[in-house]
């Protein structure tokens, strides 16, 4: 794997491939390109020389717009063509699959710290098994950080105050490089990691062997009492609350009019600005917990509040 | 007395033109000095627009009412002023500039009772802030945008206050005509885009939640 | 016994440094800027020499960051953004037009001044123990979490603004209302074409900036909460407000080179340029459409991949205009009488090595590829090969053409080869591994990486060190040039611009007589003979 003199690094998934092909197709239009330009350059450099006295300067092309619209539209086009080419596979990657494992990664400086829905814990780690897709739930402790895993060929901020989603889905097991690529803080460069694929039965195994005091989802209904929240949101509660039983993934309509699918990020912001949008026919009662529940733990309650909808599938 | 025009203009109305020119593309610039600031008032709001509105219930707007009235009129005053002083009515122009000085401290001085009513109330982000309420966040917020933005407008119309002051002074002492008037022009350009700048500021802060 | 000039009307210290003669202000900015590039210049040298081992071992990872970011910052807003505008534009402009200065002389000179002030904070923000932000001062971490001197360093590039505001601001008047009789928009040379648009955007753009800088110090000077999650701000409200100047920057920066760039194929080529009004607008869409395209700083960012769609596109639209240009320099050169002194060697470098940077800036304009390099080596490259191969170049090229008329002096021209030839050299051994490097997946910003990326490191700082020596060069000839060079005539290149038309160098007031104009620019004949816009 090796080299001494590295020149690509493979990728390896399928959105990888599709990704390197888009590079071979720009660099290819690239290199057109600057030997058509060079090859101009370098003939007229050397056959128009001011020393040349002999060469045929005559029937200099006045006419200029036949060449202007000429190569501009042959700019455009091929513009165009790229253009389209990397928003559709870039479209693509914004839908994760319906059956995508869900992790929750948040990042702090200067270190990851990963959880898997059965409650293990990594700090800058990511086990995942090999076949399937996996669905990253990603927020930020502190400042912007950004997750990037060159040889799956995507990477995203992770940005305070919101959640953000990344997907993947290896094909092939081993150890890859995982890197922080947004500027953090004097510890930057040491905010790296590895995501290790492995085959779905050593995944497993691996699982079972983490050390866990409850899954993220158990330990997320901890969370949930501890802070009341079933005070009102709990059967027979004195106070009128939206239920949270199958809230996941499920289209809320809101008091403005407008509908939310009730993703990820809706449920983290409705404990943290839960005055920011009003379930339709209900009182803006709810307390806000910004400051009172750090991320770790919010994702945990986030975790449990997907759990009541029964299944973990991503909303869209 | 005569003018002549500086050394890079061929002729006086070559330098009254470049001296407008001049003016409106700096006006451009603070366009969009307060243009980004503006926007990002925007986005918040329409972020969270009933947090906005119970904030801007918190603010003067008997005082913000009176202060756009003194300076559309002190603006008005500015406009007669330039036109006096292209009639040579040097005396004329030079007291008008000078009432419209005088209303722009009473806006700097109405400002400051604002701002020592919002410091009584507990407004002032950072130094002073005291919210009771479910909304203060958004309080915190819009009087940060309050502060920031209003602070900026003020700092303007000190400048202008100086500026209307000094070529005030100047037309009394017959200096402008129809022949050489661009200072006193000029200045009433940046005068009524800080009037300008006002308007916007009074509709996006005091206004909003008291529609109903 | 040389003439009355500029330089030698008045030599005291008080002429100088309370001058309004544009000439003399281009002058007081050019050894202004020189000074910051060597010290950002300094800054690099030392990055480079770190990152030559994978290792920590010659600064700490605090002492690393905040070199790349006063590197960023100085080279961004005290040397690239004044450089062709403030020296060469300063001091050619008027006499391009056939004027006696600019529109407000004693602005330009306050903007001088505003010049030296911000870089003085700034300076004084690096010395007092540095800012480790990266040039871009994202939020929160440059808000709430850096312990560094950021207010001082923002607000010394917030004076910094002003000073190019205002430069903006004098061009366009003066572009506007001090043309000489005759001369019409399309008989301007295209230099003034292209700064024109660039100080539209110095107008437009920078006051944004100067309004985000604001923020930002309030917000961690006085807690405003405006970018912080916490109190119901938003990150990357400030990375739109930032993108929204720091795009057009872009711009800012690369068409003064562009500029020059025509001047100088033209008269090496003894040649018009090929579609002069294809070329002056181009300039213009970059200015215009240049406004459009800041949200492909922040494809990753978490923006709502409907406006990566829009950013992208329009990404791709801005490009044409440049490619225009350069299609449109290299169908000059055809049928032309090719000179290759000093400045046309830049100048050619500048159109090679501006293509491979516009044409990585295609790479990163292409979302799903943009998802992959964005924040890797990849986009260091890419924007060196556009700063530094093309806007340094073209200022060199530009420096080394307006030489004589500036000093009244020529250069030695082997050594302005032989320089030229090695900073290109240097150069490519420089950054193009580091086009190798992003796709490799080396991230920027690190002081530390896997140690497979070294050889390519090495061979980087190798070209660094190349370039280094190459650089200052120039300094060494051009400053020996000012005492003992030969004494230029008015028009060494047999140019037809009205700046050459007055002697080397001009007098004061720059024009015995007003010219009047005749001609287009670049009028030579079938044999290439200069036919000058006066005569």
């Amino acid at each position: 794997m090796q080299t001494w003199i590295p020149l690509w690094l493979p990728g390896e998934t399928a959105h990888a491939s599709a990704v390197d092909l888009l590079f071979a197709g720009l660099l290819a239009s690239s290199v057109l390109v600057l030997v058509l330009l060079f090859f101009l350059m370098g003939r007229f450099a050397v056959h128009y020389r001011a020393g040349n006295a002999g060469a045929d300067r005559d029937h200099r092309t006045k006419k200029s717009w036949h060449w202007e619209v000429s190569w501009t539209a042959a700019t455009l086009l091929a513009f165009l063509g790229l253009f389209v080419w990397g928003a559709q596979l870039y479209m693509r990657l914004q839908d994760a699959p319906a059956d995508a494992l869900p992790v929750y990664v948040v990042a702090k400086q200067w270190m990851w710290k990963v959880q898997h829905l059965g409650g293990q814990r990594e700090i800058n780690e990511l086990h995942v098994p090999l076949g399937s897709a996996v669905r990253l739930i990603m927020s930020s402790q502190d400042v912007i950080h950004s997750f990037f895993i060159p040889a799956f060929r995507i990477k995203h901020d992770v940005v305070p105050g919101t959640t953000e989603t990344l997907w993947f889905k290896p094909r092939k097991a081993g150890v890859y490089h995982l890197f922080c690529a947004e500027y953090c803080g004097t510890d930057h460069s040491r905010m790296t990691g590895r995501i290790v694929v492995m085959e779905q039965t050593d995944f497993e195994q691996w699982l079972a062997h983490q050390d866990v005091s409850g899954t993220m989802a158990e330990e997320g209904g901890r969370l949930f009492r501890q802070f009341g929240c079933g005070g009102c949101h709990g059967a027979g509660a004195a106070v009128r609350a939206p239920q949270l039983d199958g809230l996941y993934g499920k289209a809320v309509p809101l008091s403005d009019g407008s509908i939310r699918i009730a993703d990820e990020r809706y449920i983290r912001d409705s404990i943290l600005k839960p005055r920011a949008r009003i379930a339709a026919g209900y009182q803006a009662l709810m307390p806000s917990y910004e400051g009172k529940i750090g991320e770790g733990e919010l994702v945990q309650i986030v975790a449990y509040i997907k759990s009541l909808a029964g299944d973990a599938r991503p909303p869209r | 007395m005569p003018e002549t025009p500086a050394d890079q203009f061929v002729d006086m109305r070559q330098q009254h033109e470049t001296a407008q020119l001049g003016m409106w593309t700096f006006i451009a610039t603070e366009v969009l000095f307060f243009g980004g600031l503006l926007l990002a008032y925007c986005v918040y709001r329409i972020g969270d627009p009933e947090g906005f509105a119970e904030a801007a219930r918190h603010t003067k707007i008997v005082i913000g009412t009176i202060n756009t009235a003194v300076l559309l009129t002190s603006s008005f005053l500015v406009a007669w002023a330039v036109t006096a002083a292209r009639l040579r009515q040097g005396r004329m122009a030079g007291l008008l500039l000078g009432f419209a000085a005088v209303l722009g401290l009473a806006f700097l001085a109405l400002k400051g009772v604002e701002y020592a009513k919002e410091y009584d109330e507990h407004l002032i982000p950072r130094l002073d802030f005291a919210y009771a309420g479910p909304k203060a966040t958004s309080v915190y917020l819009f009087f940060s945008f309050y502060f920031v933005a209003t602070g900026l407008h003020a700092l303007h119309i000190a400048i202008g206050v100086v500026v209307l002051a000094v070529i005030g002074w100047q037309a009394g002492r017959g200096r402008y005509s129809e022949r050489y008037h661009s200072p006193i022009t000029v200045a009433g350009l940046y005068w009524h885009f800080v009037d300008v700048v006002w308007i916007f500021l009074f509709a996006l802060i005091y206004l909003p939640g008291r529609a109903s | 016994m040389t003439a009355r000039n500029y330089l030698t009307e008045d030599n005291s210290l008080r002429s100088w440094f309370f001058t309004t003669d544009h000439k003399r202000v281009a002058v007081l900015y050019a050894a202004s800027i020189t000074l910051f590039f060597f010290i950002g210049g300094a800054a690099a040298t030392i990055i480079r020499l770190e990152l030559a081992t994978p290792q920590a071992d010659l600064v700490t990872s605090d002492v690393y960051n905040r070199l790349f970011t006063i590197h960023g910052v100085i080279m961004v807003w005290f040397f690239l953004i004044p450089s062709i505008p403030a020296t060469l534009g300063n001091f050619v402009v008027p006499l391009m037009i056939g004027a006696r200065d600019l529109a407000f002389p004693r602005l330009n000179l306050t903007s001088w001044y505003l010049f030296v002030l911000g870089g003085g904070v700034t300076l004084y923000a690096v010395f007092a123990g540095g800012i480790d932000t990266g040039w871009t001062f994202y939020a929160p971490f440059s808000t709430m979490y850096s312990n560094s001197h950021v207010v001082l360093a923002v607000t010394g590039v917030f004076i910094a603004g002003f000073s190019s505001i205002l430069t903006g601001l004098n061009f366009i008047v003066t572009i506007h209302r001090l043309r000489a009789p005759g001369l019409t928009w399309y008989r301007l040379p295209l230099f003034l074409w292209s700064l024109y648009s660039t100080s539209v955007i110095l107008v437009l753009a920078t006051p944004v900036l100067a309004m985000t800088l604001l923020l930002v110090a309030l917000d961690r000077f006085a807690g405003i909460g405006i970018f912080d999650p916490a109190r119901g701000g938003d990150p990357l409200l400030f990375q739109h407000l930032f993108w929204f100047y720091s795009h057009p920057a872009v711009y800012i920066m690369i068409l003064p080179g562009m500029g020059v760039v025509s001047e100088l194929i033209s008269v090496y080529s003894r040649k018009a340029v090929f579609g002069y009004k294809f070329v002056a607008w181009s300039a213009v869409a970059i200015a215009v459409v240049g406004f459009f395209v800041w949200g492909h700083h922040m494809f990753v960012s978490g923006q709502s991949p409907f406006a990566g769609l829009v950013f992208s596109f329009m990404s791709f639209i801005v490009a044409v205009p440049s490619a225009i240009k350069v299609f449109n320099w290299t169908a000059t050169m055809h049928k032309g009488f090719i000179r290759f002194d000093a400045p046309m060697l830049y100048a050619l470098a500048f159109i090679g090595l501006f293509t491979i940077g516009g044409l990585t800036g295609l790479f990163l304009a292409c979302l799903a590829y943009d998802v992959y390099v964005t924040d890797t080596y990849f986009v260091v490259a890419h924007f060196h090969y556009i700063m530094v191969g093309g806007m340094v170049t073209a200022y060199f090229g530009g420096l080394h053409y307006w030489w004589p008329k500036i000093t009244g002096r020529m250069y030695p021209e082997y050594w302005a080869r032989a320089a030229a030839i090695l900073i290109f050299f240097g150069f490519n051994m420089t950054f193009f591994p580091q086009f190798i490097l992003g796709i490799l997946g080396m991230p920027r910003r690190y002081h530390v990486y896997p140690p497979e990326f070294q050889v390519w490191h090495v061979m980087s700082s190798a070209g660094a060190s190349i370039l280094a020596v190459a650089y200052l060069l120039p300094l060494f000839y051009l400053g020996w040039s000012m005492f003992f060079g030969k004494r230029a005539p008015s028009n060494p290149w047999q140019a037809t611009g009205l700046e050459w038309q007055t002697p080397s160098p001009p007098p004061s007031h720059n024009f015995a007589t007003t010219p009047v104009v005749k001609r287009n620019p670049y009028d030579y004949s079938l044999e290439g003979e200069a036919r000058p816009q006066n005569a």
